[in-house]
Order: structure tokens, then C-alpha cells, then sequence
């Protein structure tokens, strides 16, 4: 009897904090779930600062349709079950946006937690804008209607570099190394496919893939591709994983260019500086920082100025959220139905200059790629990364139309 | 082939010392004290950061000798006014000691140096290369990481079979009662060994911190494999850590120069095969190279308990 | 005389008690959803749930068989996949099954498994086992990344388990609906565990755990008990699992990892591992600090920390062993003579917290969160990081709540003492 007062007593106190807020119908609150505690932190807080400078910035000019945007971070803790938790909170809190990023496993179990909310819930559904989980599945096999994504997918990223290559003569050799789980071996696939279709003189002479963030020594890979004697390495490792490569493959003095896709990420810049490999690491972006555009060069000296330096790692959540803005202003509501009618079809100017639009079969943005190296500032540059005093130098640039990729997916439309 | 098989030796040597540099602190700990010292990489990262830390102020000699002694000396602190009190209440209790300080270490770490990797780097007296074997550099930095992991190696052992002190430690580790009544102040060895245990892992940390990422997470990333180390060598055997990790790294090494599947040596599988079996005929060595030590550990512990050289049971 | 007579009274009177428990418990998880209507509680309550039975399933090995593990989450997760997998083949073949037996599936997997690596790690206890069991959990976890078509890599396999027969109208689609699946699966778990606990069997897992070699002695394999508990224990866990899998639709390699695992070991632990109620407490405490505190501060890792610390070094126990401590107290109705010096005790032990607390929470904005201006609010007051004068205040509050603690202790130890001398007397300690 007491055992169970007990238990009753520590439940009601454990329980006691949960009551619903009050949810004030003059803001616009959105969600931001991504890791924000432990080893994605410095990735997730980095990305909530990018969408709490633009919400600043909306509301000094009068808010969105009259209300102040609120951006609310929730931590994901990079675990999917955790963020299916963090989205219930969200929707408890009166969110009906939420926007995520880090971590694709996580955004496929946001996905399809979506699709199925707002299919148990009509009229109180909820849209989700991904700005930079890259699998490509999200807007294949699993696509939804109620999904958008902002960052170039695996395979435009692919596509954009393999047409850039397309034009690099001096690419005869290339080895592929990647993480063995689904983001690295669609790189490796799409990498197989494309260049063997855009330049079948190329030779891949290598195709490895190592487990994720378990590789503490990368001598052995970077051995294995010196003995294959390739002269270019294409690569979609990250955080640590690409770090470490770099490290070891200086250390061996490799003599080869390292095709990347987040070479710039956290401690990127600073482990390329340290590595002395200049001008030999590329990274394909939709977009950085010695871009010559005025307006982007502008927000960039904002942007650091007012947040200690740090700089502008994510176009794509500029991109967003003035899509998103316009969307409601057309719409001139907040329904997340009347918002993606609207967005599923819109074009707009990007932020580093060009044309980008929201492709209404799967709601892939398509926008102009870069690929840029990095190296010490040339050419009037003025920005430099992670205060190593290099920077990004556009070496390619794709077109819109360059870096379409076809899609498979049928997306069940609302009636 | 030579070649591959010259320069994965190598290559496995450096990376077994790399671990042997991390795990001789916790075999130390683990066979002297019976403390499974989660916190273990913990100390590790901290002498990494101490490291860079004071070689920014210092230099990086006198960082390589101020930084363990630091952590080293925190470590004696934790033993003294913690494990100390927490041992009358049991082994699980100990552990979960050092598995909450895991989680306050990385926390104040990330206080102070914030949640992005760091620039330790090589001191300029050691950035160069030491020698080059068929056409792939081998930097002086990992001489020095191979000889200084040599030397402690022989450090230890020379301390621990041929010293008073030595004797003292190995004797009050089987019979801390009798060497208490024989009037030697056996909480005061504990606190030694802990200390000195958590120092190596500084000097570890010092080490590894600018050939790996200096990171607030590179503790978790690290503290499995340590584990595996120690008791696959053994416990109570300081000659079977040095086997183990060289064991281990050759193992990894050479298995990551392995493109060997099942697929390759028996060839495709049969179509109709379930996909679990599929993934399994497809895999190659390399690919399940990184947790090859886990499969090691399962084994040593199913066939052979004790480890390689152990001298003792748990 | 008296004295033995009165204790067979109250044997009777025990046994109504402990039936009134499980109505009482049933009645309570039936309530619970109409006190705390939102989703998140739901959701909270539901994750509580699933949480109670993998604890209690962890405790048939620490607690009640001896037996520290760190790859428990390889049965919770294997129990998980292989309900993920069934669900999804009962959904493609539009087979004829509920919901409700869905962690059956769970159970059986995990009882399989825990008889296949039961059967290599059991044969020695202690510190092997407990290596064993983290080299399995490695292992295992490692293996989910190449094992793609049962894992599901980085992403997990998902199902839709509003697609499932109806069962009476409800298609479990609803998370309250849900909630209730797991409510009755939790109450069923938690007295069919109960029962084996005051079985022959479970008596021999706690000779086993004091004492392996008397066991011997007097003939029973230590073996053999322990790989029974084991896999019993592992089938439970599997069917946690099973829940989970209802519960979130996804099941991914998280699930099995070494992070679950000691998850699992931390709510045992700090429920307490001597009693049967304790890993229910500590699971529901853990799941909901885990839940709610990363919103309450950022700085919650540390705070975890410390509480695991605080734990393990002022109650070992944990909090039923806090709890039963004071039980001879609340039976022999003296427990309010202990209540003025606790109160004595508390308050200055809760201001020193709230120093420390302060103290952190400044310091996380002066370095981690530097970028966003050192103004914040602490337990509703507004509070300036940089300021000299919220620094002094913790400082007095830590320094000022601390001594007047330690001088409080001894009364507190002395009124306990008296508090269960009366007690002794009573017949009731």
C-alpha cells in the first residue's frame, strides 16, 4: 500500500513539470531539434545561432505578417527515438515548424514521424524544413510532402563535382574512401556512376570505406592509397574521420587532391591549416564567404560581427527561412498546409547571388554549387575561417540547371 | 606486396604503441587496485588539453613534463577523497564513480575550452620526417611517440620488479592486510599507484593530442578500446598490455590492408539468400577491421580468462 | 508472546496488502493519463513504462543474481528489431495480428539471444562476465552498421503500427491508446518478475549472488543459474523492447549501444538494486531527467554527473534504499519524530545546492554560451554573469549552506537513532 504511494508520490512529482504552456498567438514559433548537448553540440549550436540571428533580424523589421518569430532549440542529443521525443514537446509547446539538420538517421525518423502525425491528426499537421541532412533517400523513396530540403543532396553534390571534374584534365586517378554506413555509400555509388558516365578515361583505382568515427589512425588507408598511385581522393568523411585523413595523409607527404564534402565543417579549416595541404583540399558548398557578392559580403561582416567571429557556414538556412517568410507573406497565413502549397513551387535569389527553386516533385531546392579550395587569401578575399588566415577561393561554379538529378519519388498529396 | 607488408608492420607498431601509451596507466590501475577505471580516458583528455594548453604558455618540453604531473596530481585527489570513500561500498559502486567524473571531466572541459577541436600541433623541433620507407613518409613525431612509449615500458617494469616500492605495490596487491600489519601505509600506495596510473594517461594524452583530434568528446572515442586492452593482456601483467596493444594494433592494421571478403574467396553468394547472409558474404576484412579487438576480447575472455600473461583472477 | 502473536497478524495482513499493491498500481496507471494530458507527458509516461521493465529485467542480473553487465541493450534492441521486422511482415502479408502481441516477438528474440551469448559469458561471474558482456555489446553494436538489411544502418527500420489488426475499435494509432498497451504489458511484466523473484529459483539466484561457492556445496550449478537468469532476464529486456518498437515506430543501432546500456545500469543502480521497487523508481526518475532536463539547463550533462556522484557516494543504496531505511520508521508510526531534524538538515542543504547550482550556471554562461551576453534567469530572478554580486551570494549560499549542514548532521543521526530504538522496541525494526 505505501510502496505504492510512494510510487505514486514521485510520479506526480516526477510528472508535476509538465504542464502545456501557454501558447501567445502573436509569435511564430519554430522548432530547431538538433544536438545541442555532447558531441554534436558544437555542430548544433552553431546552426540554432544561424536561425536566432535571422529571427533577430525579422523581428527588428516587424516580424513575419505582424508577429515575432521565436526560434525554440530542442536537443536531439543526435539519438532519432530522443528527437521523436523533443518533436512531441515541440508540438506540445504550439509549434507547428520545425527545421533539423544534423544527422540524416534523425531526419528520416522525423520524416516519417511527420507523415504519420499529420496523417493521424488532419488539421493540425506540421511542416519540416531539413537544412542539412543530405541523404538522398529523404526525397526518394521516403519523401513526403510535408519535407523540405534546403542543402544539396548527396547525389547534387556528386553531380556538381563530377561535372566539375568533367573539365579537370589532369584527373586520371581516384580513390574513393568513405564511411561505411548510408551517407557514404551513396557517395561512393553515385561518385562510380557519374564519372564513369561523364569521364570513362578516369580509373578508380581505389574504394574503401571504414567504420563511422572509429578510426582513430588513417596511416594504413593512406598507405593503401599511395601504393595505388592515385592522384585525386574523393571523400564525404566528416567531423573527426576527415580531420584525421588529412592529418595522415600530410604526414605521409600523399601527393593528391582531396575532393571533399565537409572539409570545411567544425575544425575543418583548422585541421586543413594545420596540415599545411594548401589549396589541394575542395569542398563542393552551396555557397561561402569570398564569394563576390555584395549583399552576402555584407551579412557576412553583420554576421561576425556580432557573433564573435564566427562565420556564415550555412547559406542554405538564409535560404530557408527567406523562403519561408515569403511563403507565409503570399499565403498570409501560418498553416503549414497553406505554407507548402507556397513553397513547393517558389524561385528565389540566393543568397551568394544566382537563381535557386524549390523543385515541386520532391522538394529538393536546386541552387548554383561551388567548389571552392582552401588556401591562403588571395585576390582582395577578405574572409578568412577559424582564424587560420585561409579561406575559401571559388575554383567552379555549376549552374542551377547543372546539378539537376532525377528523383523517384511519389509523394502522397493532401487533397 | 613487400612493400604492404613492410609498411603495415610499421604502421601497427606505431598505432600499438599509441595504445600501449594509454592502456599501461589503466592495466597499472586495473591489476593493482582492481578499479575499473572508467575515468581512465577522462585523464587522457585532460593531459591532451593541459598539453596544449601549457605548450601555448610554455613550450611543448615543458608542457610534456608539467601537464601529467597535473593530472596525475588531480588523479591522486579523486583517489584520495573519492574512490577512498566510495570502496567500502563495492565494486559497482567504484565504477559508477568514475562513470559519473567521465561526465563532469568532459563537462568542465568543455567549459573552459569549449566543444571545438583545438590546435595542438607538433612542436616545430619534431616536424619533420624521420625516414622514408618505398615512398611513404614516416614523421619524427612517431619515432618519438615509439620511443617514449618503449621507454615508460621499461620504466614501469625496472619500478615495479626491481624497486622497494615495486615490491611493496605487487605485494600489497594480493595481500594489502599483511603488508599493512608489516607497517607500510598501504591507502598512501593506492594513492600513489592511482596517481601515477592517471599520469601515464596524461603523458598519453600529451602525446597523442597533437597526432589525433584534440577534442572535448576524444575521451569516449577512445575508452572502449583501452578495456580491451588490458584485459586481453591480462591482469596483473604489464608485459601482456605491451603484447596485447601490439597485438591489437598489428591486427587492425593489417586487416584494414585487407580487401579479403567471403564474396572474394568463395565467390557470390547463391541468389536466393536471405539479405542478413548477404551482408555477412559481402564484408570485407577491412571494413570490420576497427572491431576486430572486440571479437578478440570475446575470445581471450571465453577461452582463456586470465589473458595473455595474467597472473591472477578477478 | 505478544510479540509473535501480533507478527502473525500482521503476516496476514501483509498478504492483503501486497494483492492491494498490483490493484492499487493498476488503478494508478489507468489514472495517471487523465491527471497529465499532454502529448509530451504521454509520451514521458509511455517511455516510463517501457523503461520499468527493461530496469526491473536488468535487476534479475545486478540485483538478484550479482551479475554487472554492460551489453544488456543488445536484448532490448534485439527484441526491438526483430518487432520492427514482425510488424512490418504482418503489415506486407496483412496478417491477422493485434498490436497487443507484438512483444512476444520481442520476448522470443531476446530470450534467444540471451541463450546464445548466455551460454559463452555465463560460466564465470564478476569482472569477466562484465568485460564479456561489454565485448558482446561492442560487438553487437558494431555489427548493426554492416548488417544493413537487419539494422537498417545509420537510419533503423521503421514501421506503422496503425496498420495493424484492430483490436475492439482501436487501432493504436493514438498515443494514449499506446499508452495503455504499455501500461497492461508493464503491469503484467512487473508481477510475472515479482513472482520469479519469490520463486525456489529466484531464492537460488540470491544464493548465488552472496555466495557461489556454498551454492555449490549444497548443489545447485552456478553456473546453470545464472545462464537461466540470464536468459530470462534477456527475454524481459527483449520485451521492452518490443514495446519501444509500438511506441516509436523506429528502431535504429542506437538501440543496442553501449550508451543504452549504461543507461540501464544507471537507473537500476540509482533506484536501488535491493529491493524490487527500486529500478521502477530509478527508471521513472531517470526517464524523466532525461527527458526534461535538457530544457531546463544546458549545462544538464554535469548535473548528471554529479548526481551519479552525489549517488554513489551518500547512497549506495539508492533511493529505495533510502526509502527502506526509513520503513521500520513509518511502520512503527515514528516517523514525524525524525521530521524536525530533516527539516533542520534540508534547508541549508538546499541552499548550498542552489549555490552550486548558481555557481555552475554562471560560469556555463560566462564560457559556453559566452556569445549570448552573460544576462540569464535563475530560478525565476533575473541574473547578470558578470556581475560581482550574484558570485558572492552563491558563494555565501555554498560556503553558508554547507557548515550549517555539517553542523545539523549529527542531530540528524541522533534523532534516527532514537527514531528506530523506538521502533526496536515496538517490534517493529
Amino acid at each position: 500500500m505505501k510502496r505504492a504511494y510512494l510510487v505514486a508520490a514521485l510520479g506526480a512529482l516526477a510528472l508535476g513539470g509538465m504542464a502545456p504552456a501557454a501558447t501567445a498567438a502573436d509569435t511564430l514559433k519554430i522548432a530547431y531539434i538538433d544536438p545541442l548537448s555532447g558531441g554534436g553540440a558544437s555542430v548544433g549550436e552553431i546552426g540554432l545561432r544561424h536561425f536566432e540571428y535571422l529571427a533577430d533580424q525579422l523581428n527588428a523589421k516587424g516580424g513575419v505578417l505582424g508577429m515575432k518569430v521565436e526560434v525554440i532549440g530542442y536537443d536531439s542529443k543526435a539519438n532519432p527515438q530522443e528527437s521523436l521525443i523533443q518533436v512531441q514537446k515541440a508540438i506540445d509547446a504550439g509549434v507547428r515548424i520545425i527545421t533539423q539538420g544534423n544527422s540524416s538517421a534523425v531526419a528520416a525518423a522525423i520524416e516519417d514521424f511527420v507523415a504519420k502525425y499529420n496523417d493521424r491528426n488532419p488539421d493540425k499537421e506540421i511542416l519540416y524544413l531539413n537544412y542539412a541532412a543530405v541523404d538522398p533517400s529523404l526525397t526518394n523513396e521516403k519523401c513526403s510532402y510535408w519535407h523540405f530540403r534546403w542543402d544539396a543532396s548527396a547525389d547534387i553534390k556528386m553531380e556538381a563535382l563530377t561535372n566539375y571534374m568533367k573539365t579537370r584534365s589532369n584527373i586520371k586517378k581516384v580513390y574513393l574512401i568513405n564511411q561505411d554506413y548510408s551517407f557514404g555509400q551513396s557517395v561512393r555509388s553515385e561518385a562510380r556512376k557519374m564519372l564513369t558516365n561523364k569521364r570513362p578515361d578516369i580509373d578508380i583505382v581505389g574504394d574503401e570505406v571504414h567504420p563511422l568515427l572509429k578510426v582513430t589512425d588513417f596511416a594504413p588507408y593512406v598507405a593503401k592509397i599511395k601504393a595505388s598511385g592515385a592522384d585525386t581522393v574523393i571523400t564525404g568523411n566528416w567531423g573527426q574521420d576527415i580531420a584525421l585523413l588529412l592529418k595522415a595523409a600530410a604526414d605521409a607527404g600523399l601527393q593528391a587532391d582531396f575532393y571533399t564534402y565537409y572539409a570545411g565543417g567544425a575544425g575543418g579549416p583548422t585541421a586543413i591549416k594545420q596540415t599545411n595541404l594548401a589549396d589541394r583540399v575542395f569542398v563542393v558548398l552551396e555557397g561561402h564567404a569570398n564569394v563576390p557578392y555584395a549583399p552576402s559580403q555584407a551579412f557576412e561582416d553583420a554576421f561576425r560581427a556580432k557573433l564573435g567571429g564566427q562565420s556564415v557556414w550555412y547559406p542554405r538556412v538564409v535560404n530557408e527561412m527567406t523562403m519561408l517568410v515569403k511563403a507565409i507573406e503570399e499565403a498570409k497565413s501560418t498553416e503549414p498546409a497553406k505554407i507548402a502549397a507556397k513553397l513547393e513551387t517558389m524561385k528565389i535569389t540566393v543568397f551568394n547571388g544566382g537563381e535557386g527553386f524549390m523543385r515541386n516533385v520532391d522538394h529538393q531546392f536546386f541552387q548554383p554549387m561551388y567548389i571552392a579550395s582552401f588556401g591562403p587569401l588571395t585576390d582582395g578575399a577578405r574572409f578568412d575561417e577559424e582564424h587560420t588566415g585561409w579561406g575559401w577561393k571559388t575554383v567552379g561554379k555549376i549552374d542551377t540547371g547543372d546539378t539537376i538529378v532525377p528523383t523517384i519519388c511519389k509523394m502522397e498529396r493532401p487533397s | 606486396m613487400l612493400e604492404l607488408v613492410i609498411v603495415s608492420t610499421l604502421n601497427g607498431v606505431l598505432y600499438g604503441m599509441l595504445l600501449f601509451l594509454m592502456a599501461s596507466g589503466l592495466t597499472l590501475i586495473f591489476s593493482m587496485m582492481g578499479v575499473l577505471n572508467f575515468a581512465h580516458a577522462s585523464f587522457y583528455m585532460l593531459g591532451a588539453f593541459f598539453g596544449f594548453q601549457l605548450s601555448h604558455w610554455l613550450g611543448f618540453w615543458p608542457a610534456f613534463v608539467i601537464a601529467p604531473l597535473a593530472a596525475g596530481g588531480i588523479g591522486a585527489l579523486v583517489e584520495r577523497y573519492g574512490l577512498r570513500v566510495v570502496h567500502r561500498h563495492g565494486h559497482v559502486a567504484e565504477l559508477l564513480f568514475t562513470f559519473g567524473l567521465t561526465f563532469v571531466v568532459q563537462e568542465l572541459v568543455q567549459m573552459v575550452w569549449g566543444k571545438l577541436p583545438v590546435d595542438y600541433r607538433v612542436p616545430p623541433s619534431l616536424d619533420f620526417t624521420a625516414f622514408t620507407v618505398f615512398s611513404t613518409n614516416y614523421p619524427a613525431y612517431k619515432m618519438f611517440e615509439l620511443a617514449t612509449a618503449i621507454a615508460i615500458f621499461l620504466a614501469l617494469l625496472t619500478a615495479l620488479t626491481r624497486t622497494r616500492i615495486g615490491l611493496i605495490i605487487q605485494a600489497a596487491l594480493t595481500h594489502p592486510n599483511m603488508v599493512a600489519m608489516l607497517g607500510h601505509n598501504v591507502p598512501r600506495i593506492f594513492m600513489l599507484v592511482f596517481g601515477v596510473g592517471t599520469g601515464l594517461a596524461a603523458v598519453a594524452g600529451v602525446i597523442a593530442g597533437p597526432a589525433l583530434v584534440t577534442q572535448s568528446d576524444m575521451a569516449a572515442l577512445l575508452g572502449p578500446i583501452l578495456f580491451v586492452v588490458v584485459v586481453v593482456g591480462g591482469l596483473g601483467s604489464l608485459a601482456g598490455a605491451f603484447i596485447a596493444s601490439l597485438l591489437i594494433g598489428l591486427v587492425q592494421t593489417f586487416a584494414v590492408a585487407s580487401n579479403a571478403s567471403l564474396a572474394g574467396l568463395l565467390g557470390p553468394i547463391m541468389p536466393g539468400a536471405p539479405a542478413v547472409v548477404a551482408d555477412l558474404w559481402n564484408v570485407t576484412v577491412a571494413q570490420v577491421a576497427p572491431v576486430m579487438p572486440y571479437l578478440l576480447l570475446v575470445l581471450i575472455l571465453i577461452l582463456r580468462p586470465v589473458g595473455l600473461l595474467g597472473t591472477r583472477d578477478t | 508472546m505478544a510479540a509473535v502473536v501480533a507478527s502473525q497478524g500482521r503476516h496476514g495482513r501483509r498478504t492483503v496488502w501486497r494483492l492491494g499493491v498490483w490493484i492499487v498500481a493498476a488503478i494508478l496507471f489507468a489514472v495517471l493519463p487523465s491527471v497529465f494530458r499532454s502529448g509530451a507527458a504521454l509520451t514521458t509516461m509511455s517511455l516510463m513504462g517501457i523503461m520499468i521493465v527493461f530496469a526491473l529485467s536488468y535487476n534479475m542480473l545486478l540485483g538478484q543474481t550479482g551479475m554487472l553487465s554492460f551489453g544488456h541493450a543488445v536484448y532490448y534492441g534485439l527484441g526491438g528489431f526483430l518487432a520492427v521486422h514482425a510488424m512490418n511482415l504482418v503489415i506486407g502479408d496483412k496478417l491477422p495480428a493485434p498490436a497487443i502481441v507484438v512483444p512476444l516477438v520481442g520476448a522470443v528474440a531476446g530470450l534467444l539471444a540471451g541463450i546464445v551469448f548466455g551460454s559463452v559469458s555465463t560460466r564465470r561471474g564478476g569482472t569477466a562476465f562484465a568485460m564479456i558482456s561489454l565485448g558482446i555489446g561492442e560487438l553487437v553494436a558494431s555489427s548493426a552498421l554492416i548488417l544493413r538489411s537487419f539494422f537498417g544502418g545509420e537510419e533503423g527500420i521503421t514501421t506503422n503500427r496503425a496498420k495493424l489488426l484492430r483490436l475492439f475499435d482501436w487501432n493504436f494509432g493514438p498515443q494514449i491508446q499506446v499508452y495503455y498497451l504499455i501500461a497492461g504489458w508493464c503491469l503484467v511484466c512487473m508481477m510475472a518478475m515479482y513472482a520469479l523473484s519469490r520463486t525456489p529459483f529466484g531464492r537460488m539466484c540470491n544464493a548465488v549472488r552472496d555466495n557461489p561457492e556454498r551454492a555449490e556445496f549444497i548443489g545447485y550449478n552456478a553456473g546453470a543459474v545464472r545462464f537461466i537468469a540470464f536468459c530470462l532476464a534477456g527475454g524481459f529486456a527483449g520485451i521492452a523492447g518490443g514495446l519501444a518498437a509500438i511506441n516509436f515506430e523506429i528502431m535504429n543501432s542506437v538501440a543496442v549501444g553501449a550508451a543504452q546500456s549504461g543507461s540501464v545500469l544507471l537507473m537500476t543502480y540509482i533506484g536501488g538494486t535491493g529491493s524490487f521497487v527500486g529500478p521502477v523508481l530509478g527508471a521513472m526518475l531517470i526517464t524523466f531527467l532525461q527527458v526534461m532536463l535538457s530544457d531546463a539547463t544546458d549545462a544538464w550533462q554535469l548535473y548528471f554527473g554529479l548526481l551519479f556522484i552525489a549517488m554513489v557516494v551518500f547512497a549506495p543504496a539508492g533511493i529505495a534504499g533510502i526509502l527502506m531505511k526509513h520503513a521500520p520508521l513509518w511502520r512503527a508510526r515514528v516517523l514525524h519524530r525524525v521530521v524536525p531534524a530533516y527539516l533542520l538538515a534540508a534547508v541549508p542543504c538546499l541552499l548550498g545546492l542552489a549555490g552550486v547550482s548558481l555557481i555552475i550556471e554562471m560560469t556555463y554562461r560566462l564560457t559556453v554560451k559566452a556569445n549570448e551576453g552573460s544576462a540569464f534567469r535563475f530560478l525565476y530572478q533575473p541574473v547578470d554573469a558578470k556581475s560581482a554580486v550574484p558570485w558572492i551570494v552563491g558563494l555565501l549560499f555554498v560556503a553558508g549552506g554547507f557548515w550549517l549542514f555539517r553542523r545539523a548532521r549529527p542531530r540528524v543521526a541522533d534523532a534516527l537513532d532514537e527514531a528506530l530504538a523506538v521502533a526496536r522496541r515496538k517490534g517493529w525494526a
